[in-house]
Protein backbone atom coordinates (compact mmCIF):
# COMPACT_ATOMS: atom_id res chain seq x y z
CA UNK A 1 0.00 0.00 0.00
CA UNK A 2 0.96 3.36 -0.77
CA UNK A 3 0.16 6.15 1.13
CA UNK A 4 1.02 10.35 0.02
CA UNK A 5 2.00 13.13 1.99
CA UNK A 6 2.12 16.70 1.35
CA UNK A 7 5.43 18.60 2.05
CA UNK A 8 7.90 21.50 1.07
CA UNK A 9 10.99 18.98 1.87
CA UNK A 10 12.64 15.73 0.20
CA UNK A 11 12.46 13.50 3.47
CA UNK A 12 11.60 11.08 5.82
CA UNK A 13 12.63 14.09 8.54
CA UNK A 14 10.41 16.50 6.40
CA UNK A 15 7.54 18.57 7.77
CA UNK A 16 3.98 18.01 6.67
CA UNK A 17 2.76 20.86 4.71
CA UNK A 18 -0.62 21.58 5.63
CA UNK A 19 -1.89 23.18 2.70
CA UNK A 20 -2.92 20.65 0.25
CA UNK A 21 -3.63 22.76 -2.93
CA UNK A 22 -0.43 24.55 -2.92
CA UNK A 23 2.16 22.07 -1.24
CA UNK A 24 5.17 21.78 -3.86
CA UNK A 25 5.13 18.29 -3.87
CA UNK A 26 4.23 14.82 -2.32
CA UNK A 27 5.97 12.06 -1.03
CA UNK A 28 4.60 8.63 -1.21
CA UNK A 29 5.40 5.98 1.22
CA UNK A 30 5.63 2.17 0.04
CA UNK A 31 4.81 -0.04 3.09
CA UNK A 32 5.72 -3.16 1.01
CA UNK A 33 9.17 -1.67 -0.03
CA UNK A 34 9.48 0.76 2.71
CA UNK A 35 11.10 3.64 0.42
CA UNK A 36 9.41 6.88 -0.84
CA UNK A 37 9.66 8.57 -4.08
CA UNK A 38 8.76 12.34 -4.60
CA UNK A 39 6.21 13.55 -7.01
CA UNK A 40 6.33 17.16 -7.94
CA UNK A 41 3.29 19.30 -7.62
CA UNK A 42 5.08 23.00 -8.12
CA UNK A 43 2.50 23.89 -11.51
CA UNK A 44 0.14 24.12 -8.63
CA UNK A 45 2.08 26.86 -6.85
CA UNK A 46 1.29 29.61 -9.65
CA UNK A 47 -2.68 27.82 -10.90
CA UNK A 48 -5.11 31.08 -10.30
CA UNK A 49 -7.68 28.35 -9.58
CA UNK A 50 -8.53 24.69 -9.74
CA UNK A 51 -5.05 23.93 -7.49
CA UNK A 52 -6.84 21.60 -4.96
CA UNK A 53 -8.47 19.65 -8.04
CA UNK A 54 -5.29 19.03 -9.99
CA UNK A 55 -3.63 18.20 -6.90
CA UNK A 56 -5.72 15.85 -6.39
CA UNK A 57 -5.41 14.35 -9.93
CA UNK A 58 -1.50 14.09 -9.16
CA UNK A 59 -2.17 12.18 -5.67
CA UNK A 60 -4.74 9.65 -7.70
CA UNK A 61 -1.74 9.36 -10.40
CA UNK A 62 0.91 7.90 -7.84
CA UNK A 63 -1.46 5.25 -7.19
CA UNK A 64 -1.49 6.25 -3.04
CA UNK A 65 -4.68 4.90 -1.35
CA UNK A 66 -4.14 7.68 1.24
CA UNK A 67 -3.81 10.80 1.61
CA UNK A 68 -2.20 12.90 4.23
CA UNK A 69 -2.25 16.49 5.06
CA UNK A 70 -3.78 19.49 6.85
CA UNK A 71 -6.69 20.93 5.26
CA UNK A 72 -8.80 19.69 2.07
CA UNK A 73 -10.91 22.20 0.09
CA UNK A 74 -14.59 21.01 -1.10
CA UNK A 75 -13.29 20.32 -4.60
CA UNK A 76 -10.41 18.73 -3.76
CA UNK A 77 -12.93 16.31 -1.69
CA UNK A 78 -14.71 15.33 -4.01
CA UNK A 79 -12.33 14.03 -6.51
CA UNK A 80 -10.06 12.00 -3.73
CA UNK A 81 -13.68 10.59 -2.72
CA UNK A 82 -14.52 9.65 -6.13
CA UNK A 83 -11.25 8.42 -6.74
CA UNK A 84 -12.17 6.67 -2.95
CA UNK A 85 -8.84 7.56 -1.52
CA UNK A 86 -9.48 8.83 2.70
CA UNK A 87 -7.82 11.83 3.47
CA UNK A 88 -6.24 11.99 7.05
CA UNK A 89 -5.33 15.35 8.59
CA UNK A 90 -2.43 15.84 10.86
CA UNK A 91 -0.21 18.89 12.16
CA UNK A 92 2.70 19.73 10.53
CA UNK A 93 4.67 17.16 12.24
CA UNK A 94 7.47 15.05 10.55
CA UNK A 95 6.66 12.99 8.30
CA UNK A 96 8.25 9.70 9.91
CA UNK A 97 6.15 10.27 12.95
CA UNK A 98 3.08 10.00 10.80
CA UNK A 99 3.50 7.11 9.09
CA UNK A 100 3.95 5.75 12.48
CA UNK A 101 0.60 7.48 13.69
CA UNK A 102 -0.84 6.01 10.46
CA UNK A 103 0.18 2.32 11.19
CA UNK A 104 -1.02 2.56 14.82
CA UNK A 105 -4.51 4.28 13.33
CA UNK A 106 -4.71 7.29 15.35
CA UNK A 107 -4.50 9.92 12.74
CA UNK A 108 -7.88 11.54 11.91
CA UNK A 109 -10.24 10.90 8.50
CA UNK A 110 -11.40 14.44 7.00
CA UNK A 111 -15.18 13.39 6.51
CA UNK A 112 -16.30 16.33 4.36
CA UNK A 113 -14.22 19.49 3.19
CA UNK A 114 -12.76 21.33 6.12
CA UNK A 115 -11.81 24.43 3.96
CA UNK A 116 -13.59 26.81 1.40
CA UNK A 117 -11.94 26.87 -2.13
CA UNK A 118 -8.49 28.65 -2.92
CA UNK A 119 -5.97 26.29 -1.35
CA UNK B 1 -17.17 56.69 -26.12
CA UNK B 2 -17.44 54.44 -23.53
CA UNK B 3 -17.29 55.82 -19.73
CA UNK B 4 -16.98 53.68 -17.20
CA UNK B 5 -18.28 54.36 -13.45
CA UNK B 6 -15.82 52.56 -10.57
CA UNK B 7 -15.13 52.25 -7.11
CA UNK B 8 -12.43 50.29 -5.24
CA UNK B 9 -15.08 49.21 -3.17
CA UNK B 10 -19.11 48.92 -2.65
CA UNK B 11 -20.78 51.83 -0.69
CA UNK B 12 -19.02 54.69 -1.97
CA UNK B 13 -22.65 56.42 -3.77
CA UNK B 14 -21.40 54.74 -7.48
CA UNK B 15 -24.46 54.06 -8.63
CA UNK B 16 -26.27 57.06 -7.06
CA UNK B 17 -23.47 58.84 -9.55
CA UNK B 18 -24.09 56.59 -12.49
CA UNK B 19 -27.81 57.23 -12.49
CA UNK B 20 -27.45 61.08 -12.06
CA UNK B 21 -25.16 61.48 -15.19
CA UNK B 22 -27.85 59.34 -17.04
CA UNK B 23 -30.52 61.66 -15.93
CA UNK B 24 -28.33 64.90 -16.56
CA UNK B 25 -27.26 63.35 -20.11
CA UNK B 26 -30.57 61.71 -20.95
CA UNK B 27 -31.24 62.84 -24.84
CA UNK B 28 -27.55 61.37 -25.19
CA UNK B 29 -25.90 59.00 -23.09
CA UNK B 30 -27.29 54.84 -21.91
CA UNK B 31 -26.60 53.38 -19.26
CA UNK B 32 -25.22 49.55 -18.72
CA UNK B 33 -25.50 47.96 -15.30
CA UNK B 34 -22.07 45.67 -15.34
CA UNK B 35 -22.70 45.07 -11.82
CA UNK B 36 -23.82 41.46 -12.04
CA UNK B 37 -23.61 40.26 -9.01
CA UNK B 38 -25.89 42.95 -7.48
CA UNK B 39 -27.17 44.86 -10.47
CA UNK B 40 -29.42 47.95 -8.97
CA UNK B 41 -29.75 51.12 -10.94
CA UNK B 42 -32.69 49.80 -12.26
CA UNK B 43 -34.48 50.54 -8.79
CA UNK B 44 -33.28 54.36 -9.13
CA UNK B 45 -35.41 54.66 -12.11
CA UNK B 46 -38.39 54.57 -13.59
CA UNK B 47 -38.29 52.43 -16.46
CA UNK B 48 -40.09 50.31 -18.93
CA UNK B 49 -38.80 46.99 -19.57
CA UNK B 50 -38.57 45.98 -23.23
CA UNK B 51 -36.65 42.77 -23.44
CA UNK B 52 -34.73 40.37 -21.88
CA UNK B 53 -32.01 37.80 -23.40
CA UNK B 54 -30.41 35.13 -21.54
CA UNK B 55 -26.59 34.47 -21.26
CA UNK B 56 -25.29 31.23 -22.02
CA UNK B 57 -21.89 29.52 -22.11
CA UNK B 58 -20.78 26.55 -23.88
CA UNK B 59 -20.12 23.68 -20.62
CA UNK B 60 -18.47 20.28 -21.36
CA UNK B 61 -19.88 17.00 -20.66
CA UNK B 62 -18.67 13.75 -20.79
CA UNK B 63 -20.50 10.87 -22.44
CA UNK B 64 -18.99 7.91 -20.21
CA UNK B 65 -20.10 5.12 -23.50
CA UNK B 66 -17.49 6.80 -25.23
CA UNK B 67 -14.43 8.53 -22.88
CA UNK B 68 -11.56 6.18 -22.52
CA UNK B 69 -10.59 7.65 -19.70
CA UNK B 70 -6.96 8.15 -21.48
CA UNK B 71 -6.15 11.75 -19.71
CA UNK B 72 -6.11 14.21 -22.25
CA UNK B 73 -8.53 16.19 -21.74
CA UNK B 74 -7.62 16.57 -17.83
CA UNK B 75 -3.77 17.77 -19.19
CA UNK B 76 -5.86 20.43 -21.73
CA UNK B 77 -7.53 21.70 -19.44
CA UNK B 78 -5.80 25.54 -18.46
CA UNK B 79 -8.22 26.26 -15.91
CA UNK B 80 -7.58 22.85 -13.92
CA UNK B 81 -11.46 21.88 -14.24
CA UNK B 82 -11.25 18.54 -14.78
CA UNK B 83 -10.00 15.61 -13.10
CA UNK B 84 -10.15 12.04 -13.18
CA UNK B 85 -11.39 9.99 -10.21
CA UNK B 86 -12.22 6.36 -10.22
CA UNK B 87 -13.91 5.33 -13.72
CA UNK B 88 -15.22 8.91 -14.05
CA UNK B 89 -14.28 12.32 -15.81
CA UNK B 90 -15.41 14.70 -13.27
CA UNK B 91 -16.29 18.75 -14.79
CA UNK B 92 -16.01 21.53 -12.70
CA UNK B 93 -18.87 23.89 -14.11
CA UNK B 94 -17.88 26.53 -11.91
CA UNK B 95 -14.25 26.85 -12.88
CA UNK B 96 -15.19 26.27 -16.58
CA UNK B 97 -14.38 28.90 -18.82
CA UNK B 98 -15.95 27.40 -21.99
CA UNK B 99 -12.46 27.67 -24.30
CA UNK B 100 -13.86 24.32 -26.06
CA UNK B 101 -10.11 22.96 -25.56
CA UNK B 102 -10.93 19.52 -23.92
CA UNK B 103 -13.86 18.96 -26.40
CA UNK B 104 -11.32 19.81 -29.49
CA UNK B 105 -8.31 17.55 -28.10
CA UNK B 106 -10.76 14.14 -27.18
CA UNK B 107 -9.59 11.53 -28.82
CA UNK B 108 -12.72 9.70 -28.77
CA UNK B 109 -14.95 12.19 -29.45
CA UNK B 110 -16.52 11.66 -25.83
CA UNK B 111 -17.12 15.48 -24.98
CA UNK B 112 -20.09 17.42 -26.29
CA UNK B 113 -20.88 20.98 -24.82
CA UNK B 114 -24.67 22.40 -24.14
CA UNK B 115 -25.44 25.69 -23.21
CA UNK B 116 -25.70 26.47 -20.05
CA UNK B 117 -27.96 29.80 -18.60
CA UNK B 118 -25.57 32.02 -16.92
CA UNK B 119 -27.00 34.76 -16.80
CA UNK B 120 -29.31 37.47 -18.10
CA UNK B 121 -29.82 40.76 -19.90
CA UNK B 122 -32.60 43.10 -19.45
CA UNK B 123 -32.88 45.74 -21.61
CA UNK B 124 -35.13 48.54 -20.79
CA UNK B 125 -36.29 52.43 -21.59
CA UNK B 126 -36.45 55.04 -18.86
CA UNK B 127 -39.04 57.16 -18.37
CA UNK B 128 -36.80 59.86 -19.54
CA UNK B 129 -36.44 57.84 -22.75
CA UNK B 130 -32.44 56.92 -21.69
CA UNK B 131 -31.78 53.29 -22.20
CA UNK B 132 -31.03 50.92 -19.05
CA UNK B 133 -29.52 47.52 -19.81
CA UNK B 134 -28.99 45.60 -16.83
CA UNK B 135 -26.81 42.02 -16.44
CA UNK B 136 -27.72 39.94 -13.91
CA UNK B 137 -25.53 36.92 -13.15
CA UNK B 138 -27.53 33.57 -11.59
CA UNK B 139 -26.43 32.95 -8.52
CA UNK B 140 -24.15 30.00 -7.94
CA UNK B 141 -22.28 30.67 -11.47
CA UNK B 142 -18.66 32.18 -11.34
CA UNK B 143 -18.45 33.41 -14.81
CA UNK B 144 -19.61 37.43 -14.32
CA UNK B 145 -17.19 38.64 -16.37
CA UNK B 146 -19.07 36.72 -19.35
CA UNK B 147 -22.33 38.61 -18.45
CA UNK B 148 -20.73 41.68 -18.34
CA UNK B 149 -18.95 41.21 -21.27
CA UNK B 150 -22.09 39.99 -23.01
CA UNK B 151 -24.24 43.29 -21.61
CA UNK B 152 -20.84 45.40 -23.33
CA UNK B 153 -20.99 43.77 -26.53
CA UNK B 154 -25.62 43.93 -26.51
CA UNK B 155 -27.03 46.16 -29.08
CA UNK B 156 -28.00 49.50 -27.80
CA UNK B 157 -31.91 50.58 -28.33
CA UNK B 158 -30.49 53.88 -29.84
CA UNK B 159 -27.25 55.18 -30.76
CA UNK B 160 -26.33 57.84 -28.65
CA UNK B 161 -22.60 59.41 -28.15
CA UNK B 162 -21.84 57.99 -24.89
CA UNK B 163 -22.12 54.52 -22.97
CA UNK B 164 -21.96 54.87 -18.91
CA UNK B 165 -21.05 51.59 -17.28
CA UNK B 166 -21.65 51.02 -13.67
CA UNK B 167 -18.88 48.57 -13.11
CA UNK B 168 -18.56 46.02 -9.85
CA UNK B 169 -16.87 47.21 -7.00
CA UNK B 170 -13.72 46.44 -5.76
CA UNK B 171 -10.59 44.94 -8.45
CA UNK B 172 -11.14 41.83 -9.18
CA UNK B 173 -11.94 39.98 -12.62
CA UNK B 174 -15.34 41.44 -12.61
CA UNK B 175 -13.99 44.91 -12.43
CA UNK B 176 -11.12 44.60 -14.81
CA UNK B 177 -14.12 43.23 -17.33
CA UNK B 178 -16.18 45.96 -16.98
CA UNK B 179 -13.81 48.76 -17.04
CA UNK B 180 -11.41 47.37 -19.99
CA UNK B 181 -11.60 49.05 -23.27
CA UNK B 182 -13.84 52.08 -21.86
CA UNK B 183 -12.60 55.15 -23.31
CA UNK B 184 -12.33 57.18 -19.64
CA UNK B 185 -13.27 56.06 -15.98
CA UNK B 186 -14.51 57.67 -13.24
CA UNK B 187 -13.55 56.40 -9.71
CA UNK B 188 -15.77 57.09 -7.09
CA UNK B 189 -14.60 57.33 -3.26
CA UNK B 190 -15.20 58.68 0.06
CA UNK B 191 -12.91 60.95 1.87
CA UNK B 192 -12.29 58.26 4.97
CA UNK B 193 -8.86 56.23 5.19
CA UNK B 194 -10.99 52.99 3.67
CA UNK B 195 -11.88 55.07 0.86
CA UNK B 196 -8.60 56.21 0.09
CA UNK B 197 -6.86 52.63 0.44
CA UNK B 198 -9.49 51.27 -1.82
CA UNK B 199 -8.90 53.83 -4.51
CA UNK B 200 -5.16 53.59 -3.95
CA UNK B 201 -5.80 49.98 -5.54
CA UNK B 202 -8.23 50.91 -8.15
CA UNK B 203 -5.96 53.83 -9.66
CA UNK B 204 -2.89 51.31 -9.36
CA UNK B 205 -5.03 48.63 -11.34
CA UNK B 206 -6.22 51.53 -13.82
CA UNK B 207 -2.83 52.66 -14.35
CA UNK B 208 -1.86 49.14 -15.14
CA UNK B 209 -4.24 48.81 -17.53
CA UNK B 210 -3.20 52.27 -18.87
CA UNK B 211 -6.90 53.61 -19.01
CA UNK B 212 -7.43 57.43 -18.36
CA UNK B 213 -9.09 58.41 -15.05
CA UNK B 214 -10.52 60.96 -13.00
CA UNK B 215 -11.61 61.05 -9.32
CA UNK B 216 -14.87 61.67 -7.60
CA UNK B 217 -15.47 62.57 -4.27
CA UNK B 218 -18.59 61.83 -2.32
CA UNK B 219 -19.78 62.77 0.77
CA UNK B 220 -17.19 65.61 1.77
CA UNK B 221 -16.99 67.39 5.16
CA UNK B 222 -14.91 69.76 3.78
CA UNK B 223 -13.04 70.76 -0.14
CA UNK B 224 -9.65 69.65 1.23
CA UNK B 225 -9.18 66.16 2.87
CA UNK B 226 -7.50 63.18 2.59
CA UNK B 227 -8.42 62.29 -0.91
CA UNK B 228 -7.58 65.72 -1.83
CA UNK B 229 -4.23 65.12 -0.19
CA UNK B 230 -3.46 62.11 -2.44
CA UNK B 231 -4.67 63.52 -5.67
CA UNK B 232 -2.80 66.40 -5.68
CA UNK B 233 0.64 64.55 -3.99
CA UNK B 234 0.46 62.19 -6.86
CA UNK B 235 -1.36 64.73 -10.01
CA UNK B 236 -4.25 62.86 -10.08
CA UNK B 237 -7.14 64.89 -11.27
CA UNK B 238 -10.39 65.49 -8.76
CA UNK B 239 -13.24 66.34 -11.04
CA UNK B 240 -16.04 66.66 -8.95
CA UNK B 241 -16.63 66.83 -4.79
CA UNK B 242 -20.10 66.44 -3.88
CA UNK B 243 -20.61 67.28 0.24
CA UNK B 244 -22.08 65.26 2.63
CA UNK B 245 -26.28 66.11 2.82
CA UNK B 246 -28.25 64.74 4.69
CA UNK B 247 -31.29 65.01 2.15
CA UNK B 248 -29.12 62.99 -0.17
CA UNK B 249 -29.39 60.21 1.49
CA UNK B 250 -32.87 60.45 2.25
CA UNK B 251 -34.19 61.11 -1.29
CA UNK B 252 -31.61 57.94 -2.34
CA UNK B 253 -34.01 56.03 0.35
CA UNK B 254 -37.42 57.18 -2.00
CA UNK B 255 -35.70 55.97 -5.08
CA UNK B 256 -35.03 59.64 -5.78
CA UNK B 257 -31.88 60.70 -7.03
CA UNK B 258 -28.95 63.43 -7.01
CA UNK B 259 -30.26 65.66 -9.51
CA UNK B 260 -33.74 65.77 -7.28
CA UNK B 261 -31.72 67.51 -4.24
CA UNK B 262 -29.49 69.43 -6.09
CA UNK B 263 -30.39 70.43 -9.56
CA UNK B 264 -27.55 72.64 -9.91
CA UNK B 265 -25.59 69.72 -10.25
CA UNK B 266 -27.26 68.82 -13.94
CA UNK B 267 -24.85 70.88 -15.72
CA UNK B 268 -21.74 69.67 -13.73
CA UNK B 269 -22.67 66.51 -14.96
CA UNK B 270 -23.37 67.10 -18.32
CA UNK B 271 -19.83 69.16 -18.55
CA UNK B 272 -18.05 65.53 -17.32
CA UNK B 273 -18.80 63.62 -20.25
CA UNK B 274 -17.46 66.46 -22.10
CA UNK B 275 -14.22 66.58 -20.33
CA UNK B 276 -13.87 63.09 -21.09
CA UNK B 277 -13.45 63.63 -25.01
CA UNK B 278 -9.87 63.59 -26.00
S1 LIG C 1 -10.03 13.18 -23.55
FE1 LIG C 1 -12.00 12.20 -24.01
S2 LIG C 1 -11.60 10.01 -23.83
FE2 LIG C 1 -9.87 11.06 -22.89
S3 LIG C 1 -10.45 11.17 -20.71
FE3 LIG C 1 -11.16 13.07 -21.63
S4 LIG C 1 -13.25 12.64 -22.23
FE4 LIG C 1 -12.33 10.67 -21.85
S1 LIG D 1 -14.08 24.04 -22.01
FE1 LIG D 1 -11.98 24.72 -21.56
S2 LIG D 1 -12.12 25.49 -19.45
FE2 LIG D 1 -13.96 24.26 -19.77
S3 LIG D 1 -13.38 22.25 -19.02
FE3 LIG D 1 -12.97 22.25 -21.25
S4 LIG D 1 -10.81 22.82 -21.40
FE4 LIG D 1 -11.46 23.35 -19.33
Amino acid sequence: MKIAFSTEGESLESLLDTRFGRCPRFLVWNFETNSFTLVDNSQNLQATQGAGIQSAQNVINTGAEALVTGHCGPKAFKVLQAAGIPIYVAESLPIRELIDSFEKGTLLQLKEADVEGHW
Amino acid sequence: MKIAIASGKGGTGKTSLAVALLHANAERARLLDCDVEEPNCHLFLSHTVIGHKAVELLIPQVNPNLCKLCGKCVEACQFNAIAIAGNQVMIFNELCHSCGGCARICPHGAIQEFPVKIGELSQSRCKNEAELLTGTLEIGHASAPAVIKAAKKALPLQDVPFTLIDSPPGTACTFVAAVEDSDFVFLVTEATPFGLNDLKLAVEALLNMELPFAIIVNRIQSETNLITDYANQQGFPIWLQIPEDRHIAETYARGGNLLDVKPELKKVLRELLDRCQP
